[in-house]
């Protein structure tokens, strides 16, 4: 568990920790109360060991010289559930320093239960400074959601992912999937696409939008909206997909072509929601959510609460405002993104269940 | 200028000891060598195809065909050893030793295949029309309203009713999951198809259509075809040229007509005089 | 060059394996030529090789011995390869066999029209061509769209006929195509044919028929026994049978 030599501990009692202070303990009983009391303090830094940390950073680095390939590594059993985040933490643990600000979001959100158990596992054994301004975070975990903010070069997007491969779609086997992936065919997810709009007259694929990595690799961009897909597309900064239960983590590399698939005359789209803004913000022009009050209503308010606290003591931030660059391409709402307004009229919602014409 | 040029094809299942093809074959009356029982499903098989011409490979089952007709199509051998060297006009060296991804290329574009048992050939949960535009697909066609259009096309060539493009494959009777295979299999305009038992299976009437559409299909797209068959009389109606296969190895080759009518080799004459 | 064919020495043995490989003579050292524009008739008993004879010719049979050049290609069709004959058959060889090959559920007029189409004749240029024809050999119209797995023998024999006919051969082999025709149709048919072979068409046809041949032929190879006993004018032809039957 640590690198230092684990402490005798005698029938007398005298032990130390590893920062010198003596623990007095005269049962395994008494020392395991001893170290509750105390914390974590029993753990390594950022509580995985080095050798682990180390397998991580090498597998994160494999992942960022073959953008896009998914990468095995041996991940380790977390004070936390399969399926909640494992492999997103050991990325950002095997990545975090004492020097830098970290950032967990959930759907968006800081203020989820999930967000803040993690949150909280860092500051305790990484001893870091947690944030809720995505402009002040060198590292950010993210479920599920790409910050409306534009990301620079400076920081690292860590992505909690599910299920890694979007093959899986077409096919179960795991073995006739990885030589798709060796030989780069992916014959069997255009027909995906393509048996798609036959069903619903357009590319309807709420999340998980297939993309293709550098031209090589067809990636599984994790159950972030259509909406974010465009902004890891020649990034500035570094993107991490770590999944703790399927072992692998994969990466896009600043300034990586990232494009969905699409035919070429039934483009890719992101959400619409016309006739929609913010309740709390007023924006146009970020990803929103819908909810319902207790008196019924339905209102929309921004998903990204961080920025939507900003806009809401500044109505028109624009989501490059921390850098000194303008007209940042960073999806929608910016300059290079996919317009905002679509023409069929309806939201990603309503086009799940409705379907659509025939083509 | 020959299409299609194959020689020494050798298929070997289980573990060949290396006396199998001595040991095997239609002097020795079995494909199953006597020492190891490795059985050597084809051996010693050489054929040409010339552009737009029709080659029939008749035998019964044990015989080899289909084996040859897998190899022709450069087919991923899975288990035991193939052999042989396969050359298709404007692509260099032997397509048996070409990459996966070579290979790949070529199954989508150059040659076709219709497989004898549907689910080897078509995705039984994608629509028709999605079996036939995954062959456009994988060989780069992106745009949707064109792979649509080509895929109506197709369908009524092959004389499937184009309402039902949209239905999964598995709701289409057997004559109509053969014709979508064959509309599949001529997708990207291949210099030659190779039908594995086109008929095998479907009802007569069934198959005098399937018979039909192909052979008009063939004479106007001029496309080069190989046709493996127990059944004589499909291989009469199609091939201009015909192989007779027994125990994996070719007995008897010639013009159709001769071979029917005017057979040499005792097994082609025992076969042609079986038909009822 | 005026021959079309000159046959040396033609013999064709079966091996009939399953009979304890016994050899069977079809036909044996025949050797006659055939003109540009004539016709000829092969006439002989049940069994004599006449249909062998045509099926040689034709490469249906591979004959065991002696040549046949074919003059329009400077080849000899008995020992040619097979791609050699078929390009032959494509072009300027034709054959009728005494029954037609059926081709299920294809409509009369479209076997006729086949040939032509295989050799590029736009589709609606071959269905013409197929009517004529099949009208000329007294086919009814309401027949036509029909499929002739359920025509008679005589329906069958014409839209055979116009088949060989359709895409006109230089060289026209025939196996008794009018045997299942009434003695009207015959005319027809008979009609049909001397109309066909003009300079440019040369027919070898075996007819059991001594009236036919008689009214066609310009000359007559008797077989007997797979050998060629004479070639002779008709009209010798016909001196002579009505000799043994005064006789």
């Amino acid at each position: 568990m640590t690198d230092a030599e684990p402490e005798a501990l005698e029938e007398s009692g005298a032990a130390t920790d590893e920062s010198g202070t003596e623990i007095s303990a005269v049962s395994v009983a008494d020392a395991v109360d001893d170290l509750s009391g105390e914390g974590l303090s029993g753990y390594n830094y950022a509580y995985l060991d080095e050798h682990t940390k180390r397998e991580v950073r090498r597998a994160i680095l494999k992942g960022i010289a073959i953008p896009g390939h998914q990468v095995p590594f041996a991940s380790r059993p977390m004070p936390l559930a399969r399926g909640w985040g494992t492999g997103g933490i050991q990325a950002s643990l095997s990545l975090l320093g004492p020097d830098d600000a970290f950032k967990v979001i959930d759907q968006g959100s800081d203020e989820s239960v999930n967000a803040a158990n993690v949150r909280r596992l860092a500051e305790t054994t990484a001893d870091v400074e947690t944030t809720t301004d995505a402009t002040e975070a060198d590292l950010i975990q993210t479920r599920h959601r790409i910050p409306e903010e534009v990301l620079d070069e400076d920081q690292i997007l860590v992505l909690q992912v599910p299920i890694t491969d979007a093959l899986r779609k077409v096919d179960s086997s795991d073995a006739a999937n990885r030589r798709r992936h060796a030989h780069a065919n992916y014959g069997k997810m255009w027909v995906h696409l393509y048996e798609n709009v036959v069903e619903w007259g357009e590319i309807q694929i709420a999340a998980r939008y297939p993309a293709m990595v550098a031209g090589r690799y067809l990636m599984d961009p994790s159950p972030i909206p259509r909406w974010d897909v465009p902004k890891l597309d020649d990034a500035d900064n570094l993107f991490v997909f770590a999944a703790g239960r399927e072992a692998r983590i994969y990466a896009v590399p600043p300034h990586t072509e990232v494009e969905p698939l699409a035919f070429e005359d039934e483009a890719f789209q992101v959400e619409r929601f016309p006739d929609a803004s913010c309740h709390s913000c007023g924006s146009t022009d970020t990803y929103l959510t819908e909810i319902e009050t207790d008196e019924e209503d339905r209102l929309y308010v921004c998903n990204d609460t961080s920025f939507c606290l900003k806009r809401q003591d500044e109505p028109d931030l624009a989501k490059d405002h921390h850098l000194d660059r303008e007209g940042v391409d960073w999806g929608p709402g910016t300059p290079g993104g996919p317009t905002v307004e679509g023409s069929a009229g309806e939201s990603a919602d309503k086009v799940a269940t409705n379907g659509g014409d025939d083509a | 200028m020959t299409l299609l040029d194959a020689s020494d094809l050798r298929r070997v299942y289980g573990d060949s000891c290396g006396d199998c093809v001595e040991l095997t074959g239609d002097a020795a009356g079995t494909n199953q060598c006597p020492d190891c029982g490795a059985v050597v499903a084809c051996a010693d098989v050489s054929l040409d195809v010339e552009p737009g011409e029709v080659l029939g490979i008749v035998g019964e089952s044990g015989s080899g065909k289909s084996s040859v007709a897998e190899l022709l199509a450069l087919e991923r051998a899975t288990d035991g050893q193939a052999s042989g060297d396969v050359r298709l006009d404007g692509h260099d060296g032997n397509l048996l030793d070409a990459d996966y991804e070579t290979r790949h290329r070529l199954r989508n574009g150059a040659v076709g295949l219709v497989h004898q048992h549907v689910r080897d050939g078509l995705n039984l949960e994608f629509t028709g029309g999605g079996n036939v535009a995954e062959k456009l697909l994988a060989a780069g066609w992106r745009n949707y309203g064109d792979v649509r259009d080509r895929v109506r096309d197709l369908f009524a060539e092959t004389e499937v009713p184009v309402e039902r493009m949209d239905d999964p494959t598995e709701t289409y009777s057997g004559g109509m999951q053969r014709r979508v295979q064959i509309a599949r299999a001529l997708a990207t305009d291949p210099d030659v198809v190779i039908l594995d038992e086109p008929t095998t299976g479907l009802d007569v009437s069934v198959q005098a259509r399937v018979l039909d559409m192909f052979r008009r299909i063939q004479r106007e797209e001029d496309v080069a075809a190989v046709v493996v068959s127990h059944d004589l009389g499909v291989v009469r109606l199609l091939a201009d040229r015909t192989l007779v296969m027994r125990h994996g190895r070719v007995v008897e080759t010639g013009l159709t007509d001769r071979v029917m009518e005017d057979p040499h080799h005792e097994y082609t004459q025992t076969l042609i005089n079986s038909v009822i | 060059m005026t021959d079309v064919l000159t046959v040396e020495g033609l013999t064709k043995t079966f091996d009939m394996h399953a009979l304890g490989d016994k050899q069977v003579v079809g036909l044996d050292d025949v050797s006659f030529t055939v003109r540009r524009g004539e016709f000829l008739a092969i006439v002989g008993e049940s069994g004599s090789g006449k249909s062998s004879l045509l099926k040689c010719l034709y490469r249906t049979y591979e004959p065991t011995g002696g040549s046949t050049v074919y003059h329009p290609a400077d080849v000899d069709l008995a020992t040619c390869d097979d791609r050699t004959v078929m390009a032959i058959r494509d072009s300027t060889l034709g054959y009728a066999s005494q029954f037609l090959d059926e081709i299920p559920r294809v409509p009369a007029i479209d076997v006729v029209a086949r040939p032509l189409l295989e050799r590029g004749t736009p589709a609606a240029q071959a269905r013409d061509r197929a009517r004529e024809l099949l009208d000329a050999l007294g086919l009814p119209e309401e027949l036509w769209e029909a499929y002739p797995a359920t025509f008679s023998g005589g329906e069958r024999q014409r839209v055979n006929l116009a088949q060989a006919l359709a895409p006109e051969p230089e060289l026209l082999l025939l196996d008794e195509p009018t045997s299942a025709l009434d003695p009207e149709t015959r005319t027809a048919a008979i009609e049909l044919l001397s109309e066909s072979t003009d300079a440019e068409t040369t027919v070898v046809g075996v007819f059991h028929d001594r009236d036919v041949v008689e009214r066609v032929a310009d000359r007559v190879a008797v077989l007997d026994g797979g050998e060629l006993q004479r070639v002779v004018p008709v009209a010798e032809f016909a001196a002579e049978e009505e000799e043994e039957v005064v006789a």
